[in-house]
């Protein structure tokens, strides 16, 4: 039984080869804001091999607005994205934002479970000229996904040379990544599988290429982002608790997989210098410019000088030019 | 349950005389402090089924009262008086007085799902607080929040373009708020931001701004929109005695 599972452990690698040529569903965010994650994920992706097609006339997923004004209006606007997907061809779609991600997982879900849901959504598909969304025929994936499963950390290793070595990170997931739980059900299904409660993928990775990763108990904790403008003395709090903590754990640099997360942690840590008197040094990255810089992509093809906290020097003293 | 006694030992339903003796008994002092009984006579025995009638409401009457919403609650650990778990008791309770006094907070919530991770029984408690305060806006206990404000700019943005500009959701954020065009803080972060940009990213931004994405084939699609949100707002107004005022 044991020399079965360490076989198992050593060939369980898992390469994906659905996943060598996905549909993208940027989102709002990675067309502003986020350009710099839309940028060093295709890096990556061209980088690993890995092609995205962009989802044809796509729409805002609703975000984290919508579905105060109505939810089942975001579960359409979502839905509308996986029509959108199937329409060509595909039956995986691979969202790096996690909003979206959570949308679209979320609209997968309700319209398996929410008879309201369905009636809204074919209602409003109807009205607007196009097919309703039946749920299961696109799988909703998130770029940590989308690496895990089409390159693994094997290749990843490979590739990277532990370029990342001695980089001390605090990986920051945010909440959408994994709650409510019971809207992502390929997560907790024991091992391989990703944690709603300690979700690793991106320790994964980004220890793969090298970079020792800071036991930070705030991984899952709340930025704020949700209300980075309408509260935003409430956000600065919470942002400088995560930037306190990532730095009280020894990390340099903190991680992150979603564009409202890494700019509210990077407008907040600017607002609590100006405001509070309260500076901190850590530098928020991307774990696609990680991975991109590890991969020999340089700082200006992943994006770096669009980040506020200018990482420029810091990154080339660690030789990632 | 004992638990809205808490109200009772709030500093104005304490008594203490410096001088005070009853039946021969001297009970002068703090050691003595009398509590105010209180008569309650005016639950609003219509505010849960209008919370359940707004949307995230409907599974309010689920709840258990086990605290775990409030335990990991982010907003709690920001200000103790943010207390989901004790708001749902009230609207329960139809303790209405009592949930007013912290109707200005009900709209912070920030969404993270905590609540809603860690409940048992289904409750949603997140989408519960979203509903409380569409309700405490509803009923005209509190003005649109900010918070409000913003998803209803950022809603219009997606409705008419399929897309957001993030620029123009917070031009009519600061618009609409009578909040200059940006705060001093923003300015600043974005006059530094600015300055080391490159020139083909500036070029970008201004080109996103000027010309607003827009998804191509958007066609009839916002219009559909429109149509079903007006016809739930109107159904939810219905459902909180509001006929003729229309949605939030």
């Amino acid at each position: 039984m044991a020399k079965d599972m360490t076989e198992q452990d050593l060939t369980s690698d898992p390469k994906d080869k659905n996943l060598k040529q996905v549909a993208y569903y940027p989102g709002c965010a990675l067309e502003g804001t986020g350009h710099a994650y839309n940028r060093s994920t295709k890096a990556v992706g061209k980088a690993l091999g890995l092609e995205l097609v962009e989802v044809k006339d796509w729409n805002c997923c609703g975000a984290m607005e919508v579905k105060n004004i109505d939810p089942q209006v975001q579960t359409y606007l979502s839905a509308r994205n996986l029509t959108k997907t199937e329409e060509m061809g595909f039956d995986v779609v691979m969202a790096p934002c996690n909003g979206c991600y959570h949308n679209l997982k979320k609209a997968e879900y309700d319209l398996a479970h929410n008879p309201q849901a369905v009636e809204a959504n074919e209602r409003i598909s109807a009205k607007a000229g196009h097919p309703a969304y039946q749920p299961g025929r696109v799988e909703t994936i998130h770029a940590l996904d989308w690496l895990k499963r089409a390159v693994g950390e094997k290749e990843l290793a490979r590739r990277t040379a532990g370029k990342l070595k001695g980089m001390k990170i605090a990986n920051y997931y945010g909440c959408m990544y994994t709650r409510p739980r019971h809207i992502f059900p390929d997560k907790d299904q024991g091992a391989g599988s990703e944690s709603t409660h300690a979700p690793h993928f991106m320790d994964d990775l980004l220890a793969s290429a090298g970079a020792e990763n800071v036991d930070f108990p705030l991984k899952t904790a709340c930025c704020g982002g949700a209300h980075a403008m309408s509260d935003a003395d409430t956000s600065t709090q919470l942002v400088l608790n995560i930037l306190t903590t990532a730095e009280a754990c020894g990390a340099e640099v903190i991680a992150t997989e979603c564009p409202t997360c890494h700019t509210s942690l990077e407008i907040h840590q600017l607002r609590a210098e100006k405001l509070l008197g309260r500076k901190t040094n850590v530098k928020i990255l991307y774990f696609t410019q990680l991975l991109g810089m590890a991969l020999g992509l340089s700082q200006r093809k992943v994006g770096v000088a669009e980040n506020m906290a200018d990482p420029r020097v810091y990154l080339k003293e660690r030789g990632l030019r | 349950m004992p638990i809205h006694e808490k109200t009772l030992i709030r500093p104005e339903n304490l008594v203490s005389h410096d001088e005070l003796v009853i039946d021969g008994v001297d009970v002068s002092g703090h050691w003595s402090t009398f509590i105010k009984p209180r008569t309650i006579t005016d639950y609003n025995e219509e505010m849960q089924a209008e919370i359940a009638a707004l949307p995230g409401g409907e599974n309010i009457h689920r709840c258990w009262q086990c605290g775990s919403c409030t335990n990991s609650c982010t907003m709690n650990a920001v200000n103790p008086e943010f207390n989901p778990r004790y708001w749902i008791y009230l609207i329960r309770q139809g303790l209405e007085e009592e949930l007013l006094r912290d109707k200005d907070i009900i709209w912070q919530c920030v969404s993270c799902n905590k609540c809603t991770y860690a409940c048992p029984r289904d409750v949603v408690p997140e989408a519960v607080m979203k509903a409380t305060a569409h309700w405490l806006e509803l009923k005209g206990h509190t003005g649109e929040s900010l918070s409000s404000v913003f998803d209803r700019g950022f809603t219009d943005n997606v409705v008419h373009s399929g897309k957001i500009e993030e620029g123009h959701v917070l031009r009519i954020f600061f618009w609409r708020t009578g909040q200059p065009l940006a705060p001093p803080w923003l300015r600043d972060l974005i006059l530094g931001l600015v300055k080391k940009l490159p020139v083909f990213y500036l070029y970008n931004l201004l080109k996103t701004a000027v010309l607003r994405p827009k998804t191509r084939g958007w066609g009839k699609t916002g219009a559909a929109i429109e149509d079903y949100v007006r016809e739930r707002h109107a159904e939810q107004a219905a459902a909180l005695g509001l006929s003729g005022k229309g949605g939030h």
